[in-house]
């Protein structure tokens, strides 16, 4: 075992996994209990670690990710009506399909970096959502959205004779995918998403990765062919955001193309970007903060805000309750904005950086015989 | 068929107008200060909300009630009077009636200071820190002017309606020796593009024949030099950047009765303008021009019916369709120049 992982990396998984696993105990508290958002903590965790892979590890930026995540909704929700309701097969089949269309799309961007690369995957998640809305209609369901129905063929349920009654949902070997079912099929997923990643990032193959960021032209000169390695990971992460997209098909069985747009790429930058970009557990932080707040900001109104600030004398609380309704309820993106830009100027490595820096302050303020165990982070 | 060929260029020119603007100023902000900015789309809207509100001030209005007359519901009528039109009488109708190009007068000083502001208050730091560090703070940057935007002006498109004189279309066909009424196009949209061929012109102008304009071209040439020659550069950049501003401004403002402003719009046109950006070449004002008309007039064509049945929804992706093709092929753009961010 010690071959395979180091003890760090161990702790570090387990840790995670008891994190992951009691979400429903702990978030309750918090009023994020409910099976329906810890869904959404999980797919964005996993859509989140999978653009960390592209991004933290090569430097790549792609504004295109979210083309995967729809394209593996689209792929799991047809996977439902043509084959069969189970959500094995319609993972593997998003996941294949995303990661096929990643290739295609990996192998064209990728010939350019920097700025040009943003701006390719940029173009080419729009062709796809253009398309998506129009022409492909017949596939998508344009604005409608992709559903299941009672008349679909599903090929292999019907081979084995079985039938369903009432609104089809997605089944695992049978048992229903509602509620906290779905919520521990997804964690699952998670952690292992979250196991490979640390594999890929502490293998030599992540290696090569980190120093595709450090110095591309360095490596090329060294002789190493950096293109299959930078696609890798490009497929590795598109595959990722594949099966977000299906886990989100399988929790709720509707595909529409609004999770392509380029907005919805954008925010998943946000999510790897606050929590801490390159690094492991930061991109599935970001993301369960984002969703977090997402969740309690939008949900606030001027009478919550109003009990809240009753404290405040008369004229006074009322001012506070304009203001602060402006940066909650449908203004909670505004919210998000500001705390991006100032993360973005002065935090850039997110809270994991803010954090290690906090530990740092902590640690010096230590006697100087605890100093032996620090670290140093390469500047 | 010539002349349905002339009418989808004429009506690809007012789309391309608005790219070619946007797009310039995204240029000269790459091309002076080295940064991406996301934000440049915010721009664009900020100014066409300049706009809505010049107007939203302008019919600020008094009721008063006469008594001595009824409306149809038998209740006393009410008799509205735009207040400016209370103080300047005939002269405050015209402006109501021509608010968009008023509006203008309103947009340049603000959008100038805003430019300046932002330069100086964040984009500042970003200079030496990498492209990426660019594109997420000022997509930040973006997302808080929508928001903003969005609270005070809420969600829905607010139309601005055009001079009541400019309505109507112009029949192009006729001034050129077609026959009459083959050929029309819509005032507002001949407006549009003039309206952008002399903020384009003046922009090269300025650029071109003014000492201040010589002095900036040398600085996008090499910084560190016209720094050593002893010229402040650095604060004719920050000027430059509240001139890219203005002009993306004054593109969103006259855009307005075109197209109703929302707040989203500026995220619609600035993936657009970015593409217009590379196609043209980063770095290379000319080329975004020349881009910007480009693109617009190719979607123009790629909307027409015949072209669509051969090839089905080639409108909606020609134009990313065209930036991968000249990216994959040509990296540098149309007219970049060697060795401006290539890789």
């Amino acid at each position: 075992m010690a071959n395979f992982m180091s003890r760090n990396d161990l702790l570090l998984l387990l840790g995670f996994t008891v994190v992951v696993l009691t979400m429903p105990i702990w978030l309750t508290p918090f009023g994020a209990g409910y099976p329906d958002l810890l869904q959404r903590f999980m797919i964005f965790g996993i859509f989140a670690v999978g653009f960390n892979i592209l991004f933290g590890l090569t430097g790549y930026l792609s504004f295109g990710h979210a083309a995967f995540f729809g394209v593996g909704s689209y792929a799991a929700v047809w996977s439902f009506k043509l084959l069969t309701l189970d959500a094995i097969p319609a993972m593997i089949f998003a996941v294949l399909i995303s990661g096929l269309f990643a290739l295609i799309i990996g192998f064209l961007s990728l010939r350019r970096s920097g700025i040009y690369f943003s701006i390719l995957t940029l173009a080419f998640a729009q062709m796809s959502y253009n398309l998506a809305y129009s022409v492909l209609t017949p596939i998508t369901n344009g604005e409608t959205g992709l559903q299941l129905t009672l008349n679909d063929p599903r090929v292999l349920d019907a081979a084995i004779g079985q039938t369903f009654v009432g609104q089809p949902v997605p089944t695992l070997l049978g048992q229903q995918l509602g509620g906290y079912a779905g919520f521990y099929f997804c964690a699952g997923f998670l952690i292992l998403s979250f196991f490979f990643a640390q594999r890929v990032a502490g293998s030599p193959f992540g290696m090569m990765l980190k120093s595709i960021k450090s110095n591309q032209t360095r490596m090329q000169f060294t002789g190493f062919n950096t293109r299959p390695y930078a696609l890798s990971a490009f497929v590795i992460s598109g595959m990722y955001a594949g099966l977000a997209g299906a886990l989100l098909a399988v929790t709720d069985p509707l595909a529409g193309a609004e999770r392509m747009q380029w907005t919805a790429s954008g925010e998943v930058v946000l999510m790897t970007i606050l929590g801490g970009v390159g690094t492991l557990v930061g991109p599935v932080i970001g993301a369960w903060i984002i969703k977090y707040f997402e969740n309690i900001l939008s949900a606030l109104n001027d009478n919550i805000l109003t009990q809240f600030w009753s404290f405040l004398p008369e004229g006074l609380a009322e001012i506070v309750v304009k203001v602060t309704s402006k940066f909650v309820g449908d203004g909670w993106h505004l919210t998000l904005g500001l705390v991006f830009v100032i993360i973005v100027i002065f935090l850039p490595g997110g809270i994991m950086e803010g954090v290690r820096r906090m530990a740092a302050t902590a640690r010096r303020s230590d006697p100087p015989g605890a100093k032996s165990h620090q670290h140093q982070p390469a500047e | 068929m010539f002349e349905v060929i002339f009418l989808q260029f004429l009506n690809g020119l007012d789309k391309g107008a608005a790219y070619a603007l946007i797009a310039l100023g995204l240029t000269l902000v790459f091309g002076t200060l080295g940064v991406v900015n996301f934000a440049h789309g915010a721009l664009f809207m900020l100014g066409a909300f300049c706009a809505v509100m010049f107007r939203q001030f302008l019919t600020l209005e008094t009721v008063t009630i006469d008594p001595t007359q009824t409306s149809p519901w038998g209740a006393p009528l009410e008799i509205r009077t735009p207040l400016v039109q209370a103080w300047f009488g005939d002269f405050g109708a015209v402006l109501v009636n021509y608010s968009v190009p008023f509006s203008i007068l309103i947009t340049i000083p603000i959008m100038l200071l805003l430019g300046i502001a932002l330069e100086r208050g964040i984009i500042k730091h970003f200079y030496k820190r990498p492209h990426a560090e660019q594109i997420l703070v000022t997509f930040g940057l973006a997302i808080v002017a929508q928001e903003v935007i969005k609270s005070i002006f809420g969600p829905n498109p607010i139309p601005q309606p055009m001079p009541t004189d400019l309505r109507g279309a112009a029949d192009i066909g006729s001034w050129i020796g077609f026959q009459a009424n083959v050929i029309t196009y819509p005032l507002w949209r001949l407006i549009y593009f003039l309206f952008s061929a002399i903020v384009i012109g003046g922009v090269f102008a300025f650029l071109q024949f003014t000492t201040f304009g010589m002095v900036v071209r040398a600085g996008m040439a090499d910084r560190e030099t016209v720094g050593l020659l002893g010229i402040n550069i650095d604060r004719r950049f920050t000027i430059m950047f509240g001139l890219a501003a203005v002009v993306a401004g004054m593109a969103g403002v006259m855009y307005t009765p075109l197209l109703p402003p929302n707040y989203h719009l500026g995220m619609d046109f600035l993936v657009l303008s970015f593409v217009v950006v590379v196609v043209g070449g980063m770095g290379s004002l000319p080329g975004a021009v020349a881009a910007g008309f480009l693109l617009g007039i190719l979607q123009s064509f790629a909307s027409m019916t015949q072209v669509k049945d051969v090839i089905p929804g080639i409108d909606q992706i020609i134009i990313y369709l065209v930036a991968v093709v000249i990216l994959l092929v040509r990296p540098r753009g149309l007219m970049g120049r060697r060795g401006v961010m290539e890789s």
